[in-house]
């Protein structure tokens, strides 16, 4: 069997990709919230802030450092795999990325070490000040990288000459038609996923009445969170998709399912898009919705795949389901919200196990959102790597052989399987020690008798499996 | 060429510091790693990665920097080097992510510690063996057809690039344990002292083979060093001495100075690797301007460098300043 670099590259770095970008897009709601905590503690002096905050520390520390090393791996993909991509955008692409690093990386990083080991060493308001660096530098560089993706989908302010593309407006390519909507997307998804992680794990806690005071705090500004973000990210969403039917308008078709150009076209639920016969099986539809959410007119015209050839669309069956799933995710989202909202009369969410037990199972439907969300948006570009500009093809290393990118397939999927199984653990393991053991005595102190406070503490619980 | 001044030297300039900020950096860092095997027990193993851990994490981003602005300011060599490196330049990334998680697994683990000492150790050898050989294959040049590199897969693999491989990885044992001199004290400080001369012989050893080894493999490199006695001369005299300050401090059990003198004596031996190849950026074919991005665009990048790197600079520094002093027990 003849191995196809493209092919392999591309499950590569959609598994690289994938891979690393759970750990941001956590991180950057968490670093957020871990700010507000240290601001909390440091405004009112109430020490149950300080309690709730190492502890979100110690798990900002191990997801952190898993998504720093995976996007050491994400800043040389493109160089390996697709180097005529890189080499024809580098004037626009190269200074994006390197201002992400020089305005974000090297903030987050030399205040992450502050934040993580400098308590006992800095004055409280330094060590505040760190954390919100820390927040600030999450942000600064989803600015920069969604700039550089966004440019990708809807490419602007750029002129191609010989081969190269050559920068004619840097407001109009950093600040392409595509990027705000995407970052806010972006940005509500980090602030969804760490309220929802938060969420699950103090839920957990409370119903083992561990921390309760503590716990209770978190749990219902989490709450509050999740109320008013899932909402509003459904509306955002709905205003990104109508920002991809003006630009990208076979990724919408690929998200309706919709085979032929017309009016009034149905909302499916449920279909099996068939690419070869250009048609869908089994659908179950609502009739005219998709031309109300569109076009918010019952007759409105939707674009169908058939306005471009078969070898020009992407694969609709994935994205069409990946956005299901997406939307499916973000509507629990809403409902838990407010959920919430109503169980909060008597203070009846603190009590309520089914609700507490379902927050625990959600606490994973962000990340599954998030997946899915750069699967339908990176999927239903194809077969497109800069939209109706470059294809995948042309943006492939040439020196690249199927065997080279197979071995480092499976050699990237056996490094990063061994780092996910352990990182997981390890939360776990953070996550049952709880903020007693985040708290206790030992833990940030420059001792001697303190080299291995954590597995010291957790001596009992990891040998308890 | 019609623009006002010339930005490309500026940028070479730029992103020989990166490159530099990064060896020595991460160089005494990825050093505790090939040191851990041999350190003398388990409680110097906790203070040895005790005493990067608040700064390994922003050492690793000069290399990203390194990557980004390579792309930024010369992308033929992005393109060029990652593709014929293809292999190396994977297990130098698996290498990291080991070593980079071991730092928060370790310290959380129990019964499975001595697994992540395993992953911190080879993972650290592993990506500076590879960082050498990438200075190997760089001396030794790429296979290149119109900007696009056409060798193969394993090119890079040769016995040169195997040693300079192995000389890197020593030089990273020497910035190791000579940080470690200045940063500890007690039974681990003395026996950083007693292993450093042994790691300076052997990386002046390698430094001799490649000295000698690289005239003969590159004529270019032979007519300039040795047509006439030039000003270049003086680096590899400066290295040897930084070498010999280093010998002097560790007898004279001085604890600033050996590290300084080994981050002198990578400095030199840079700066005449440099020399040797100036102006191949992507050598035997492209000089630094072949290679060069667009005007407007190292401009764009070098205006907001000058005003972001200073501030970036001041708080690495003061992180360093924070942590500054001997590492006793764990802030872990």
């Amino acid at each position: 069997m003849e191995l196809d670099p493209l092919i392999l590259s591309r499950i590569q770095f959609a598994f690289v990709v994938c891979f690393h970008a759970i750990f941001p897009v956590f991180t950057i709601g968490l670093a957020s919230f871990i700010a507000v905590l240290e601001a909390l503690s440091f405004k009112t002096g109430n020490p149950i802030w300080q309690r709730l905050s190492k502890f979100w520390i110690q798990v900002f520390a191990v997801v952190f450092g898993m998504g720093v090393v995976s996007g050491i791996v994400m800043s040389f993909q493109f160089g390996t795999n697709w180097s005529n991509f890189s080499y024809a955008t580098a004037n626009f692409l190269g200074p994006v990325l390197s201002y992400e690093v020089v305005t974000a990386f090297f903030l987050e990083a030399a205040f992450l070490g502050v934040l993580l080991f400098g308590r006992d060493k800095v004055p409280q308001g330094v060590h505040l000040f760190a954390a919100i660096m820390v927040a600030l530098g999450t942000f600064i560089s989803s600015f920069w990288i969604l700039a550089a993706n966004s440019l990708m989908h809807t490419p602007d302010g750029l002129v191609l000459r010989d081969g190269l593309y050559y920068v004619a407006s840097w407001r109009d390519s950093i600040f392409n038609p595509s990027f705000g909507y995407r970052f806010m997307h972006m940005a509500l998804a980090s602030f969804l996923t760490a309220s929802f992680v938060v969420a699950g794990v103090t839920a957990w806690f409370i119903m083992q009445k561990r921390e309760l005071e503590a716990n209770k705090k978190a749990l219902s500004i989490s709450l509050w969170l999740i109320l008013i973000l899932a909402p509003a990210q459904v509306l955002v969403g709905d205003f990104h998709g109508l920002n991809t039917l003006k630009h990208q308008p076979m990724k919408v078709a690929a998200m309706e399912g919709n085979w032929e150009t017309g009016t009034g076209v149905p909302l499916l639920l449920f279909a099996l898009p068939d690419q070869e016969n250009q048609q869908n099986l089994f659908e179950i539809k609502i009739p005219k919705l998709a031309s109300f959410i569109l076009t918010h007119d019952w007759d409105g015209e939707v674009p169908g795949l058939n306005e471009v050839a078969p070898d020009k669309q992407p694969p609709v069956f994935i994205v069409f389901w990946a956005f299901r799933v997406m939307v499916a995710m973000g509507m629990l989202m809403v409902l838990f919200g407010l959920a919430g909202l109503w169980l909060r009369r008597g203070g009846r969410y603190l009590e309520n196990r089914t609700f507490l037990n379902g927050l625990r199972v959600m606490s994973l439907s962000p990340f599954i959102a998030v997946l899915s969300g750069w699967i339908v948006t990176e999927t239903g570009r194809a077969p497109w790597l800069i939209y109706e500009q470059m294809t995948h093809a042309q943006g492939l290393t040439p020196s690249l052989t199927g065997g080279m990118a197979l071995f480092t397939l499976i050699g990237y999927i056996a490094v990063y399987a061994m780092v996910f199984s352990a990182g997981v653990f390890y939360l776990m393991t953070v996550f049952r020690g709880g903020l007693e053991t985040a708290n206790a005595e030992h833990v940030d102190s420059d001792v001697e008798k303190a080299q291995r406070p954590i597995s010291a503490a957790n001596a009992n619980l990891e040998g308890g499996l | 060429m019609d623009q006002p001044f010339d930005l490309v030297v500026i940028w070479a300039g730029i992103i020989g510091f990166a490159v530099m900020m990064y060896v020595l950096m991460d160089g005494f860092d990825l050093g505790q790693g090939i040191l851990y095997p041999f350190a003398p027990d388990d409680h110097s193993r906790d203070i040895m990665m005790n005493s990067v851990a608040p700064v390994w994490d922003g050492n690793e981003t000069w290399l990203v920097l390194g990557g980004a602005g390579l792309l930024a300011a010369f992308p033929l060599v992005y393109s060029v080097f990652l593709p014929a490196l293809y292999i190396g330049v994977f297990l130098m990334l698996a290498g990291l992510i080991f070593r980079g998680v071991a730092f928060e697994f370790r310290f959380k683990a129990n019964t499975t510690k001595y697994l992540w000492d395993w992953a911190f150790a080879g993972g650290s050898f592993v990506a500076a063996f590879a960082q050498g050989a990438v200075v190997g294959a760089y001396v030794q040049g790429f296979e290149t057809s119109n900007f696009v590199y056409v060798g193969g897969a394993l090119d890079w693999l040769t016995p040169f690039t195997v040693i300079t491989g192995l000389g890197l990885v020593a030089g990273y044992a020497l910035l190791g344990s000579t940080w470690l001199i200045m940063k500890t004290e007690g039974e681990l400080q003395q026996w950083a002292y007693k292993i450093t001369p042994i790691l300076l012989i052997a990386v002046l050893a390698v430094f001799g083979v490649v000295s000698l080894y690289t005239p003969f493999v590159d004529q270019g490199v032979l007519n300039r060093w040795f047509n006439g006695v030039s000003i270049i001369w003086l680096l590899p005299i400066l290295a040897l001495y930084c070498a010999f300050l280093v010998f002097r401090a560790v007898k004279k059990q001085q604890e600033g100075m050996p590290f300084v003198a080994t981050m002198g004596l990578f400095l030199f031996t840079y700066l005449g690797l440099l020399a040797s190849k100036w102006p191949y950026l992507v050598p035997p074919d492209y000089t630094l301007w072949d290679a060069a991005s667009a005007y407007e665009s190292q401009l764009f990048l070098l205006l907001g460098f000058l005003f972001v790197i200073p501030f970036v600079l001041g708080y690495i520094a003061w992180s360093y300043y924070i942590f500054r002093g001997k590492v006793k027990g764990g802030y872990h």
